[in-house]
């Protein structure tokens, strides 16, 4: 497959639209709305079904089981919400009222990762896959642009139970088209390659996708495959994948503990153990700025895969053990840098004489 | 006493209130984005509440032993906070143009890990700070004995979360007469009006068939604010709830009630209209 980007649009769009037509299709599609309607896009439903919407207000717990009721009448219902309300504060109910129910809830958790931006920490969830993919009878997507959001909502309303479809707020490229293929538990290779792998969900598969052009460049030929259902995972490609490149590098907007990454190690260490690198957050919250700044300070650009890629190859060529600083070995300095200490980018000085300066002029 | 923060006359805090308002409108209108109709409709709680005489703390020594504490429960009205911080002198008021930017103390949703001073919790998931609020008020009263005062400010639409009620029960369980709530009831939240999104009146019998002493305010009305927070100090084996009827947006006139203005900033153009209106000393 080739990959251009021809267009870009947040992957929450995908969602309100793959909404509607699974509304029109299947009358037993109801939404909970969570007082957020706008920024998931659940309003496009609201106003095409008006009688399947329901308000629920700022309650997600309550939401979360309501829906599970409604799907125990035979109702197929989704709630969505910002990721970090719909992932975790309602963690019990999704464990118990759904997951151990069996029962057929869908949840669309948005704004999802840094990328949310100046919101800042409290509202960028990076923990959700962690919990989410430990849940037994639980299904979790994680579409990588626009398009393929629309394909995932539409393919969760149609299987039976508990699933939850991870997007974002941000635009972000997109670059697969209507006949790229899509199949829940199905990952996709997107780009050949023999001589290292990268694993990549979400956003993080275009940046996966910019660095194997680099890579390219080098004369290393990078297998990208996307990675957008995390749970059931595809045990099958990704051992494939170890066996025929012998170095894997995952990429996601997650913390590395727990997330895809962890997921994609433990296929491999029980199939063809071999080296891994994980792009992803480092055991830190993010904090406020925008979607930019952030990816960068947080390492989750085609820059960080690349250099991944790197550490990879120079782990498997035994090189480097990991160990060692990286420097030592010719690679740059540990990256990424996290969030700015307080008084780093603003200094209190500065802003304390910047106040004197404009009482004077008052004076 | 080491602690500040004099009685002010109602006329005084009103030109504090329209002070606190031009600086939230600088401060978004710099950020480019988060949340104006909840900071300018609370503003005059805040003004009486920080600088009214209301709660004793130190701004130069923030962590005091002893001090009242306030705790945002709506965390995403932080912008209201952090002007009345700064302008109570707890940090610079150049900072407040510093919001919402990468490194800034002044996060979108108040962060401790950044230790903007007067910030005594993080908070930004709704409902969650009135817990926390009711945690430090047991620590005051039940614990260390002394005679601080918890106040914790939550919207209307968040009394929807399950977990205020949680809250709002162990805080009268445990008989917390330091802690005072406020609930600024401006009808408003993200989809609507809160009676049409998810009703949650009565609100005034629910907190006192949760045996709450309530107190039913008009937000902007100064005078009956203080009188509103010494009622409140005057309570004994209970704790407060002022219901504070305030228009969001208040202030600003095409904001002024309209749900619309939740959680947005306003353009250049509108930060210089509302400047306009908000004339210093006007009031
Ligand atoms: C647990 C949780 N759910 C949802 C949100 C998203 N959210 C932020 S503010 C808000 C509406 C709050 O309404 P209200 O309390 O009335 O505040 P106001 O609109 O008056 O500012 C919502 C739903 C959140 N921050 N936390």
């Amino acid at each position: 497959m080739n990959f251009e980007k021809y267009g870009s649009k947040a992957t929450r769009f995908g969602f309100g639209e793959g909404l509607v037509e699974l509304g029109e299709a299947d009358e037993r599609i109801v939404v909970l709305g969570g007082d957020i309607t706008g920024s998931v896009l659940t309003n496009y439903f609201r106003d095409r079904f008006p009688d399947r919407f329901f308000s629920m207000g700022i309650a997600e717990q309550n939401a979360t089981t309501v829906a599970a009721g409604l799907a125990l009448s035979g109702k197929v219902p989704f709630f969505a919400s910002y990721g970090a309300f719909c992932a975790l504060r309602n963690a019990d109910q999704l464990r118990i009222s759904v997951c151990y129910n069996e029962a057929n809830v869908k949840i669309g958790g948005g704004h999802s990762g840094i990328s949310v931006g100046p919101d800042g920490a409290t509202h960028q969830i990076l923990e959700d896959m962690a919990f989410l993919r430990a849940l037994p009878n639980m299904t979790l997507v994680v579409p990588c642009d626009y398009l393929e959001a629309k394909k995932a909502t539409i393919a969760i309303g149609r299987m039976h139970g508990p699933a939850y479809i991870r997007f974002g707020r941000e635009a972000v490229p997109s670059f697969t088209r209507e006949d790229t293929p899509f199949t829940i538990g199905k990952a996709e290779t997107f780009r050949d390659g023999n001589d290292v792998a990268i694993i990549a969900t979400g956003w993080m598969v275009w940046e996966s996708l910019v660095a194997a052009e680099e890579l390219a460049k080098e004369g290393i030929q990078a297998r990208v495959i996307n990675l957008h259902t995390i749970k059931p995972i595809d045990t099958e490609t990704i051992a494939k994948a170890a066996a025929e490149c012998g170095a894997i590098v995952t990429a996601e907007e997650h913390q590395i503990m727990g997330g895809m990454g962890s997921a994609v190690a433990q296929v491999v260490v029980k199939n063809t153990p071999v080296p891994m690198e994980f792009v992803g957050v480092a055991d830190t919250f993010g904090g406020s700025g925008s979607p930019g700044e952030l990816m960068e300070a947080f390492g989750l650009t085609a820059k960080d895969v690349y250099n991944s890629v790197k550490k990879v190859l120079k782990r498997r060529s035994g090189e480097w053990n990991g160990l060692q600083a990286m420097t030592e070995v010719g690679m740059e300095g540990e990256h990424p840098k996290g969030y700015p200490k307080p008084g780093t980018i603003f200094p209190i000085d500065a802003l304390i004489e910047a106040d004197r300066k404009s009482e004077e002029a008052v004076a | 006493m080491p602690f500040t923060n004099e009685r002010q006359s109602p006329e005084k805090l009103a030109g504090i209130a329209t002070e606190i308002r031009r600086s939230i409108i600088r401060s978004l209108v710099e950020a480019g984005s988060g949340h104006s109709g909840g900071p300018l409709g609370s503003s005059d709680i805040f003004a009486v509440l920080y600088l009214g005489g209301v709660m004793k703390y130190d701004p130069k020594n923030p962590d005091l032993p002893g001090r009242d504490r306030f705790v945002l429960s709506a965390g995403h009205m932080c912008p209201v906070l952090y002007a009345t911080l700064a302008n109570a002198g707890f940090f610079p008021k150049s900072e407040l143009l510093t919001l919402r930017k990468f490194g800034s103390r002044l996060q979108g949703h108040p962060g401790r890990d950044m230790h903007l001073p007067g910030i005594e919790t993080s908070s930004g998931s709704l409902g969650q700070g009135l817990s926390i609020a009711v945690g430090m008020a047991m620590a005051d009263k039940l614990v260390d004995r002394n005679d601080a005062r918890v106040y914790s400010l939550t919207g209307d639409g968040e009394l929807q979360e399950g977990s205020i009620w949680e809250a709002v029960m162990s805080a009268a369980h445990y008989k917390l007469d330091n802690f005072c709530m406020i609930v600024d009831n401006n009808d408003c939240q993200i989809d609507g009006r809160v009676p049409d999104v998810m009703n949650v009146y009565p609100i005034k019998e629910k907190f006192e068939s949760f045996n709450f002493h309530v107190i039913e305010v008009n937000g902007h009305d100064h005078a009956a604010l203080l009188a509103a927070f010494d009622e409140a100090k005057d309570t004994r084996g209970r704790p407060t709830c002022i219901i504070a009827r305030t228009y969001m947006g208040a202030g600003v006139s095409f904001m002024q009630d309209k749900y619309e203005w939740h959680g947005k900033p306003p353009s250049a153009d509108q930060a210089k209209q509302a400047l306009d209106e908000l004339l210093p000393n006007s009031n």
